[in-house]
């Protein structure tokens, strides 16, 4: 079977600065694998070389066995299957949020506007906020700009789910409601590839746990293992700092 | 008297003995009958209506609209160029900006005006052969190059996170720029938009160089005519009124417009 996500042999450089060092790393069909690690460590830009909207140095990287550094493959059809959460949530600001869910489903999906809405009502109640269909995105709490933000994503009927730290920009008491709609997701059995610091939802969620320091994948298994019982120095140290906060 | 009073009276009293001495100065200098006969003769002022009006403003609305709307397509046009990934492209689109934004809208409207029929001779059709398009066109122009660099500075302004998020939902660049940037960028940009509207219906005046047709005068020409033919200044204030009317509600609706796009999405 084809990985939902295959990166092989990927960098990435800034000028000088190796952000990205020959990594290698897949997510497998109906996989949750969290990516935990220093800031700094790259895993932002891993996740966002996924969708491309950061280009690789060199490597390759396949979604569902197609290869997007393709100059011949079509990136917007491949994004439209990948959904994506911003840690800044990223909402249309000019637009409702029932207009932000329906917006790509209309341009990219070509669906009429009576299918969008429909479809996008149903994300709204999904993520517990179809009573605020009509409100601006200025007018909404961060948690539910962020849960506005996933029935966006989702309204496209995506194969992958991508998250970069979609909680780190939240008021501790509402990275709750954001977590249950992420923990719902996992749980019907979405591919995801999620950038986290919560190392409790890590722990209750991910298939398996990525660790990554300064621009390697160092260690990577099971959360039990690489949370419980690390086999790495490295892994040991951050995990320390992190709960000794 | 606390300090603070002492202190309040005290700036009161500076204010005050400035406004006495400039009114003591100009009522000891100013002629005022002359002033009052020349510049504020009511008969005069009268006599100046409903010409002014009907066509005076409504030629200067007309220019200002012409010069307006092409200018935003060009500006529109030329921001986008200048973000084009093709080098030609946005080397005229920079070419257009520099080279317009250092020349007097004056000539600029001189050249356009005298330029156009010289080069399009009998392929320009006869109702092309007025102030209104020669005029326009020039404006459209001019306000172009500086629209331009507005656009592009509201486009820069909308975060790039906006950009990728539609980009993440497979929407294409255009797509991205046409529903996502650009309504955002134009909100942003309302304040000098507004500003360059104003500008543009007073640089309406210099249309008249392009010599003087009864019936597309604007405001200033009608106002220099009647002054030169009634030996009165009376006119010009009337045509100043006339611009105050049009640019003071206007700068008072947008900055409500303003208020209320603000209110409602951000």
């Amino acid at each position: 079977m084809t990985a939902a996500i295959e990166v092989l042999h990927l960098t990435k450089r800034y000028g000088d600065n190796v952000v990205l060092k020959d990594i290698d790393f897949h997510v497998d069909e109906r996989e949750v694998v969290c990516v935990i690690g220093p800031s700094g460590s790259g895993k932002s830009t891993l996740l966002r070389c996924v969708n491309r909207l950061e280009d690789p140095t060199s490597g390759q990287i396949l979604i569902k066995g197609i290869d997007i550094c393709d100059d011949d493959t079509d990136l917007n059809d491949v994004r439209r299957r990948i959904g994506m959460v911003f840690q800044q949530f990223n909402l249309f600001p000019h637009l409702s949020a029932l207009a932000n869910v329906m917006v790509a489903q209309r341009k990219v999906l070509n669906r009429s506007s009576g299918e969008a809405e429909l479809l996008a009502r149903a994300q709204l109640d999904k993520v517990g906020l179809g009573e605020k269909a009509d409100s601006y995105p200025s007018q909404l709490s961060g948690g539910q700009q962020q849960r506005v933000a996933i029935a966006r994503a989702l309204a496209m009927d995506p194969e992958i789910m991508l998250f970069d730290e979609a909680t780190s920009a939240l008021d501790p008491e509402l990275v709750g409601d954001v977590l249950a709609v992420m923990r719902d997701l996992a749980a019907g059995g979405m591919t995801m590839m999620v950038v986290t610091h919560e190392m409790h939802f890590a722990r209750q969620v991910a298939d398996r746990v990525v660790f990554m320091a300064d621009g390697v994948v160092v260690e990577s298994g099971p959360p039990e293992q690489v949370l419980g019982a690390p086999s790495q120095p490295r892994t040991q140290q951050f995990l320390s700092q992190v709960e000794n906060r | 008297m606390t300090r603070h009073q002492r202190n309040q009276v005290l700036q009161w009293a500076v204010f005050a003995a400035g406004v006495l001495a400039v009114v003591a100065f100009l009522w000891a200098t100013v002629e005022w009958d002359a002033v009052r006969r020349q510049f504020f003769n009511a008969e005069v002022f009268r006599d100046q209506f409903p010409t002014m009006l009907t066509e005076g403003v409504r030629n200067t609305l007309i220019y200002t609209m012409i010069g307006f709307g092409g200018g935003m397509v060009f500006g529109l046009i030329a921001a986008l160029m200048r973000r084009s990934s093709v080098p030609p492209a946005r080397a005229i689109a920079l070419g257009y900006v520099d080279v317009m934004r250092s020349l007097p809208a004056l000539l600029v409207i001189l050249i356009v005006g005298f330029g156009l029929p010289l080069a399009f001779g009998d392929n320009l059709p006869t109702w092309a052969n007025s102030n209104f398009v020669a005029g326009g066109f020039a404006l459209a122009l001019v306000a172009g190059a500086y629209l331009a660099e507005t656009i592009r500075a509201g486009i820069e302004a909308v975060p790039k996170g906006q950009g990728e998020a539609a980009r993440s939902l497979g929407m294409t660049a255009g797509q991205t720029t046409f529903t996502i940037v650009l309504p955002q960028a134009f909100r942003i940009i309302i304040p000098p938009l507004t500003n360059e509207f104003i500008m543009l219906l007073k640089d309406s005046s210099l249309i008249a160089v392009l010599g003087i047709i009864v019936g597309q005068r604007e405001l200033t020409t009608i106002a220099r005519q009647a002054s030169n033919s009634s030996g009165n200044y009376t006119p010009l204030i009337a045509a100043a009124l006339c611009y105050i009317c049009i640019t003071l509600p206007l700068t008072f609706l947008v900055r409500r417009l303003e208020k209320r796009a603000n209110a409602g999405t951000r």
